[in-house]
């Protein structure tokens, strides 16, 4: 299954009347299985991009192909859209609103129109997928930790078995830790479902950690569309639209800079520290 | 010179069922002991749940200790006469700037603190006027808070705090929902005010980034200070700070990597400039 952005532009209307331009003119493809990272500074249209995927916001020019079907089409089926393509909003957790942990994460597939063994089943499954403990799933949402809240959110939208999981910001507020359990799972289940992840994220430490593919917003348009070190390796061009690269990439810049010969494009931790080690073995 | 000084300090949070029975207590603040000097920087690092919170709400009598004492510039929070004194003393800013922007206008927003106080309003807009441009805000002034980007909404809610003439501020969490650039902003601004105006800063994060500069760095666990030090102590603690489910920079983690690859690398190396030097160096 693959979406397609085909050249889809948003404007809305500001209480002055003034048209706002959201996205302009952006395409891309997402094919199967890709780990997408998404950033850009506040205001740049990732969440208006996201809220576009499934539907829940209407491009003003342009269309969107889900499996070679316009998804404005009169006749299409925008709900189904709405089940393969899950959203998992910033600050998930303030949605939880059941008594359980159980019933929250059941509410999704209820609504799918499944029966009730059925539910369960993805439920509980969709919980193991994001490492949640056992013991907790019958206590009230409102009683756990901020860690534990948003699995069970992000449960929630796993349990309508989607073919793409769109998260955005999904680590803001927890500690490093749990920033690194989170991602790990979600890294995890996207190898074994095979699922499409599209990651919106502030941190180019975890972008550059974890997606294979980075798309760059700036003013509603894509400023870049390409591989962790590609993006970073115009980290200048990142600063003045308000983001940065990851510090490794800084350190590996400085580093070559100052005489000793790296490859300054590598983008995680453990890769550099492997390519420092051999840089200096060659010295 | 202290200006905050807690002494066995314990806060519990109860939990209770629909008929009131108390099923559970939870000690967020258990016996800490702890002193921020005048004019410092200081950083509390601790997971999600650690008691760092709600310690810092006891800096501005949020929170009230159930045994022990805390001292705010000499007062104790306790002590109701004190009580406003102890908020003007010690400001707070909160990790969402959405919540805490009340006004129309960027310049209404920062004189309400002081307006309520009943400061005279010549006194309020000289005050306005120079708390904007200590966080780089005054050319902003006229805006309507919506208009702006997290980073500088969060700007101006330290405007506001700043207005009020604090000794001390506390920011829970201030960078947690911005973009890089405004997460640079806020803290350049941050740093800026402790050297500039001498205000002491007790900055609570989980970006560990953050921290380099400071004075001096708490880690709570378990409602306790574990550790405490310069970052560089601090930060030599690699395996200990991610058992307590923290991390180190990125740079300090780099040349922890490089240890175990055999590299001779002092410990606790906190900037890249650093790093450059010590590998340039073998």
């Amino acid at each position: 299954m693959s979406l397609i952005v085909d050249h889809i532009s948003y404007t809305y209307d500001a209480k002055s009347g003034i048209p706002v331009v959201g996205l302009d003119d952006v395409s891309l493809v997402i094919p199967d299985g890709q780990f997408i990272g998404v950033i850009g500074h506040t205001g740049s249209g990732k969440s208006t991009l996201m809220q576009h995927l499934n539907g829940l916001l209407k491009a003003t020019s342009g269309t969107i192909y889900y499996n070679g079907e316009d998804i404005y089409e009169k006749g299409f089926d925008l709900k189904k859209l709405r089940s393969k393509v899950g959203l998992v909003f910033q600050y998930p957790e303030h949605q939880l609103f059941a008594e359980t942990v159980f019933a929250d994460v059941c509410y999704g597939p209820t609504n799918l129109g499944l029966s009730k063994k059925e539910c369960e089943l993805r439920a509980y499954d969709a919980l193991k997928k994001v490492g949640f403990p056992d013991d907790l799933i019958f206590t009230s949402p409102f009683e756990l930790s901020g860690g534990q809240k948003r699995r069970a959110a992000i449960a929630g939208v796993l349990a309508m078995k989607p073919e793409i999981l769109i998260l955005d910001e999904p680590t803001a507020g927890l500690d490093p830790k749990g920033r690194d359990e989170i991602l790990g799972q979600i890294k995890k289940l996207r190898q074994e479902e095979n699922i499409t992840v599209i990651l919106v994220s502030h941190s180019m430490d975890d972008v550059a950690e974890y997606v294979d593919r980075i798309v760059v917003l700036n003013h509603g348009k894509v400023f870049l569309d390409n591989t962790p070190g590609e993006v970073f390796k115009c980290y200048r061009e990142l600063e003045e639209i308000g983001l940065s690269a990851p510090q490794v990439t800084y350190i590996m810049h400085a580093l070559s800079e100052s005489g000793l010969k790296v490859n300054p494009e590598v983008t995680t931790i453990s890769e550099a520290a492997d390519e420092i080690a051999a840089a200096l073995k060659r010295c | 010179m202290e200006i905050v000084r807690a002494k066995d300090v314990v806060y519990e949070y109860i939990r209770r069922d629909d008929e009131g029975n108390i099923v559970g207590i939870t000690k967020a603040v258990d016996h800490v002991n702890l002193g921020i000097n005048k004019g410092d920087f200081v950083a509390i690092l601790g997971h999600n749940g650690s008691g760092k919170s709600t310690l810092a709400k006891h800096f501005n009598a949020i929170f009230l200790p159930e045994e022990g004492t805390v001292w705010v510039d000499g007062m104790d929070t306790s002590d109701e006469e004190h009580l406003w004194d102890i908020r003007q003393s010690a400001g707070m800013v909160f990790q969402n700037p959405d919540n805490q922007i009340i006004a129309q206008v960027v310049e209404e927003d920062v004189g309400f603190g002081p307006e309520n106080i009943g400061v005279p309003t010549e006194e309020i807009w000289k005050r306005v006027e120079e708390s904007l441009k200590a966080v780089g805000m005054y050319e902003f002034r006229k805006y309507s808070p919506n208009k702006l980007s997290g980073g500088q909404k969060q700007r101006i809610s330290i405007a506001g705090v700043l207005a009020m003439k604090p000794k001390c501020i506390v920011l829970d969490e201030p960078t947690a929902m911005l973009d890089p650039k405004g997460r640079k902003e806020v803290l350049e601004a941050v740093h800026e005010l402790n050297k500039k105006e001498g205000v002491t800063v007790i900055l609570i994060t989980h970006y560990m980034e953050e921290v380099i500069d400071a004075d001096k760095v708490f880690v709570m666990d378990g409602g306790q200070v574990v550790m405490q030090g310069t970052p560089k102590q601090v930060f030599s603690l690699v395996d200990e700070l991610k058992e307590l489910r923290l991390d180190v920079p990125q740079v300090t983690l780099l040349a922890y990597e490089l240890k175990k690859r055999g590299i001779n690398l002092p410990d606790g190396i906190l900037t890249t400039e650093e790093l450059v030097q010590n590998l340039r160096g073998i």
